[in-house]
């Protein structure tokens, strides 16, 4: 087999596409972030991952495969689960995003699924955890007192590859269990 | 009275920070450095004929683009064989950026920098490289038979052709009253972390000195590695892991060409440099394990004991052999689990593909081992019609047989000789936890509702804490602040809690107190790195002796001050005092503020240990002839022989009799890595294990085309399990202390994935009633097993 490769057609379009987004125009973007409104020129092609992570240095949202599969990028727009490596920065103009770091930025502030994640041994590496702790705090809003099964099926959209999610469905759980008893009457 | 933090459930030190966002991965770092982007080959087999790379260097933010003609002396030299063998005869690695042809695809081609990864990306896109397609080698088949071959200098695709035999083979097959043999295979799968690999190379042009954040599981090696391939002293090059988003075994590998790459374009650009692999990258251009075909012939008696087992079988190493052949060698040693095998010859060929490298993936070439040995078992069960545990039970080495040499040499170079273990008794607890005497019960109730289920069972041996050693370094502070320092890395292990624990207990200070760093060769230069479960055994020892040094000098000093001899001496809480007199004591801190002869006091505490402050003995030197300032000292642990930890699975599957479908219904371990420092974190290890096992049995596969692209490389097609995929573990342990160290401990990080195919495959034999030799499965292959066998 001798045969001759050069540019293929695919990537000769892919090589256009880029002059485009090259003279790409920038944008001025202003996202409420955990509560605070953030204003950054960025190019339309920013990804919001990126504009959280790199512009405002909010590292929490991590990437794990820029394609939505994973999970682990998930933030709260406007309190719902969204993949930020899936939405562009400019998309969330106007927008209130929460990341991790809004439900707690440290040992003293955990809200009730990060303290949950704590106690159970919900998290080893916790590259994923970020992704986790979002969607739980989000589902918890509607679903307070999940049984297990619910509990399961909530984190069946995130990919962990430590803990084998045993530990993070008992952390559901346990979240929820705290979130309860903080918004009982004394 | 202190508690014993040694073997308590204590909730982890690093959560907090990692749950709030203050985790500090690899591309959490370096904001302002310029990023890397790779040109990679599209194409398993060519020759690279031309690189054009006019139309990219104009892109605005392009800083450099390099290709190997751009690489100088040793950068551009192949990079190191890592772990030579007298059998790895043909050995052969890659280049930091192709030279002349490529030999899988996702092989990096063109090294582009620069402001930023968007724009990399763009200046990638414009590079064109023109190949000369070469035929590939694609899948073990087409290696063996060699009419292809991936590297032009060898006559076939043997990398390695290693025999090792023990006893008379033939002679005790011969004479076997009963023989089989078995044909078996086990596909790709790969570690997948959820971050992939990345490096930020930060050049000091002002001292010449490099420092290196890499996501990393060996920071000393990358430290040893870039330093020689950029002809740095090492004194002038550091390298730190950072928080590592998981290991799994792709990143002991070192250096990948990204490795190497980045810190010379730092150095080169004089400016910060950073490459964080993506999704795509990490499937196509780090590393995959598992492929092997496997032939067992076996000769057993009438009751099921075996007499000789003889192993063939063929494992893929992928394009290149950085690694060595260790992963090979750990199936020809760890297939024998459990068992006396009677006479015992394995003989392996370790082949090149055009494929992504073959390196260890948790496991390490046990799985495949594992599936081999404990397929054989069930298949004698089945010629005999025994209880499969009962042929198991029969074969163990029992606990008076303690050590047992296998008389094989194992993957560290040492004999392969089990140091304890109760075999029966972990066999007797995994029964009575599955039910295993009352499954045919349990069995019946289901075929009375339509169902077919089935019961699997797997045993595993590993060999775990392989040296050569590790080391820890610990420093008390003034205020009583302890810095435990050990060089080998983390990736989720836990072990700021548990080496944090070891250390408390063995110092006798609070546990709060207690500050460990990991993977940072500014604190501690001399490590081997993470891998085949040897952290808690390696750098839990060394702590712990690093502890006890420290301790000894703690109690000279304050014997010393509370004028008593150091046998009086106890701490507790961080409290020294004399036993029986508790109001005669010392903190620990005060006894490091002693151990610092000052002359220049910076606070209160420093002032009782400046030359006018009266607390010295004017007769003496400040610092005796033996001591050395500081309450500080360090220990290495180095063992003569690995430890081996056990486990055995059992799992009930459901297969759906239409859809083919398979549910795992149950899954029980019984795991035994001696001492369990936290028995919090090994649950854990144990359910990621088997998470990663269960990937690997039933969904996980590298789907390779005849022209050697990876058709799924993607989290879409390869099928990680989620929460949905995964049973829930029930694990119980028994403590079979290791004689070999201090702790008594074992490793425990790769136990529970080990088994989980072997035990999949039993169970759904089990349940189908015809054999399963072939792993992963889908319910499209046991649906045309079923049609086959019908």
């Amino acid at each position: 087999m001798t045969e001759l490769s050069d540019l293929s057609p695919l990537r000769a379009g892919a090589a256009a596409l880029a002059d485009n987004l090259l003279t790409d125009e920038l944008h001025e973007v202003t996202v409420n972030v955990n509560g605070a409104a953030h204003t950054r020129t960025v190019p339309a092609r920013r990804l919001l991952s990126d504009f959280l992570r790199h512009d405002l240095r909010l590292t929490g949202t991590h990437v794990g495969c820029e394609h939505g599969v994973c999970g682990a990028c998930t933030v709260l727009v406007d309190g719902a689960p969204a993949r930020a490596c899936l939405m562009f920065a400019v998309q969330a103009q106007s927008h209130e995003v929460t990341t991790v770091e809004g439900l707690g930025s440290s040992a003293d502030s955990m809200n009730h699924v990060q303290q949950a994640f704590a106690e159970c041994h919900g998290l080893q590496c916790g590259f994923c955890t970020p992704g986790f702790i979002t969607t739980i705090t989000s589902f918890l809003e509607e679903n307070p007192d999940p049984t297990e099964e619910e509990a399961r099926e909530v984190v069946s959209g995130n990919l962990c590859r430590c803990t084998g999610y045993q530990n993070i469905v008992k952390s559901v759980l346990r979240a929820a269990e705290l979130k309860r008893e903080a918004g009982e009457p004394a | 009275m202190t508690t014993r933090q040694f073997g308590q459930p204590v909730q982890r030190r690093e959560d907090p920070r990692l749950l709030t966002g203050g985790g500090r991965y690899l591309d959490d770092l370096g904001h302002t450095a310029y990023e890397a982007a790779f040109v990679r080959s599209p194409h398993a087999h060519a020759r690279i004929v031309d690189i054009d790379t006019d139309d990219a260097i104009d892109v605005d933010g392009v800083i450099a683009i390099y290709t190997h003609e751009d690489l100088p002396g040793i950068i551009g030299e192949p990079l190191p064989l890592l772990i030579p063998h007298p059998a790895l005869t043909q050995a052969r690695t890659g280049y930091a950026l192709a030279k002349d042809e490529v030999n899988h695809v996702g092989e990096a081609v063109v090294m582009v920098v620069a402001t930023n990864r968007y724009v990399a990306e763009d200046a990638v896109e414009r590079i064109r490289v023109s190949y000369e397609r070469l035929p590939a080698v694609v899948g073990i088949e087409a290696a063996r038979d060699g009419s292809q071959t991936v590297h032009d200098e060898y006559d076939d695709n043997v990398s390695a052709h290693l025999l090792q035999e023990v006893g008379d083979v033939e002679a005790a097959l011969a004479a076997a009253p009963h023989t089989l043999t078995l044909d078996l295979e086990i596909e790709r799968s790969a570690c997948q972390p959820l971050e992939g690999k990345g490096v930020l190379a930060q050049w000091n042009s002002d001292d010449e000195s490099l420092r290196i954040y890499s996501s990393t599981q060996t920071s000393t090696g990358v430290r040893a590695a870039v330093a020689a391939k950029l002809g740095l002293p090492l004194a002038k090059v550091e390298c730190i892991a950072p928080d590592v988003g998981g290991g799994f075994g792709v990143k002991i590998m070192h250096p990948w060409p990204e490795e190497v790459l980045v810190p010379w374009a730092a150095r080169n650009l004089d400016h910060d440099v950073k490459w964080t692999e993506d999704r795509r990258e990490h499937f196509i251009s780090s590393s995959h394990e598992r492929g092997q075909l496997q032939q067992v012939t076996v000769g057993f008696d009438d009751e099921g004991r075996l007499l000789a087992l003889d192993v063939k079988f063929w494992h893929d190493n992928g394009a290149y052999t950085p690694y060595g052949i260790i992963v090979p060698i750990i199936t020809a040693t760890q297939l024998l689990g459990p068992y006396k095998p009677g006479t015992y010859r394995v003989e392996f060929w370790s082949l090149f593909t055009n494929t992504v490298l073959v390196t260890p993936y948790r496991g390490a070439g046990r799985p495949q081992g594992c599936f081999a040995m404990e397929r054989t078992m069930d298949a004698i069960a089945r010629y005999l019609e025994i209880d499969r545990a009962e042929v198991r039970a029969r074969n163990f080495i029992l606990p008076e047989e303690m050590p047992y040499d296998h008389g094989l040499m194992f993957q560290d170079g040492r004999p392969l000789k089990y140091d304890s273990g109760d075999f029966p008794a972990s066999l007797a607890k995994l029964k009575e936890l599955v039910g295993w005497d009352d499954f045919a019960d349990y069995r019946a109730a289901a075929e009375a509702e339509g169902r077919k289920v089935g019961l699997g069972i797997g045993c595993y041996v590993e060999g775990t804490g392989v040296g050569p050693y590790e080391g820890g370094h610990i420093h008390v502070e003034t205020d009583g602040r302890v810095n435990v320092a050990t060089g080998l890395t983390t990736q989720g292990q836990g072990h700021q809690t548990a080496l944090a624990q070891i250390v408390a207990d063995e110092l006798g200070v609070p546990f709060e107190n207690v500050h460990v760093t990991t993977g940072d060769t500014r604190r501690m230069a001399y490590a081997v790195g993470t891998f085949a479960s040897r952290a808690a055994v390696m750098s839990g020892n060394a702590v712990a002796l690093a502890a006890r040094v420290v301790k000894a000098k703690a109690l000279r000093i304050a014997a010393d001050a509370l004028e008593v001899s150091p046998d009086d001496l106890e701490i507790e809480n961080g409290v020294i005092s004399v036993k029986g007199a508790p109001g005669n004591s010392i903190d620990i801190g005060t006894v490091a503020v002693m151990s610092n002869p000052l002359r220049y006091a910076f606070d209160e505490a420093a002032k009782k240990a400046t030359q006018f402050a009266g607390t010295f003995d004017p007769d003496k030197p400040p610092v005796g002839d033996d001591e050395e300032p500081g309450l500080e000292g360090q220990d290495f642990y180095s063992p003569t022989q690995a430890t081996f930890a056990n486990g055995m699975h059992a799992a009930i599957v459901e297969t759906d009799p239409q859809t083919a479908e398979i549910t795992i219904l149950r899954y029980c371990v019984i795991h035994d890595c001696g001492n369990m420092i936290n028995p919090l974190i090994v649950e854990g290890q144990i359910h990621g294990g088997v998470a990663q096992g269960v990937g690997g049995a039933l969904y996980e596969r590298m789907v390779y085309d005849d022209s050697g692209q990876l058709l799924n490389a993607s989290f879409m097609d390869f099928l990680m399990p989620y929460a949905s995929e995964v049973p829930h573990v029930e694990a119980d342990h028994l403590e079979t202390p290791s004689p070999l160290n201090p702790l008594g401990i074992k490793g425990a990080g790769e136990a529970g994935t080990i088994p989980v195919s072997a035990v999949i495959a039993s169970a759904i034999e089990d349940a189908e009633g015809f054999p399963i030799t072939a792993m992963p499965i889908s319910p499209s292959e046991l649906w045309t097993l079923r049609r086959a066998h019908a």
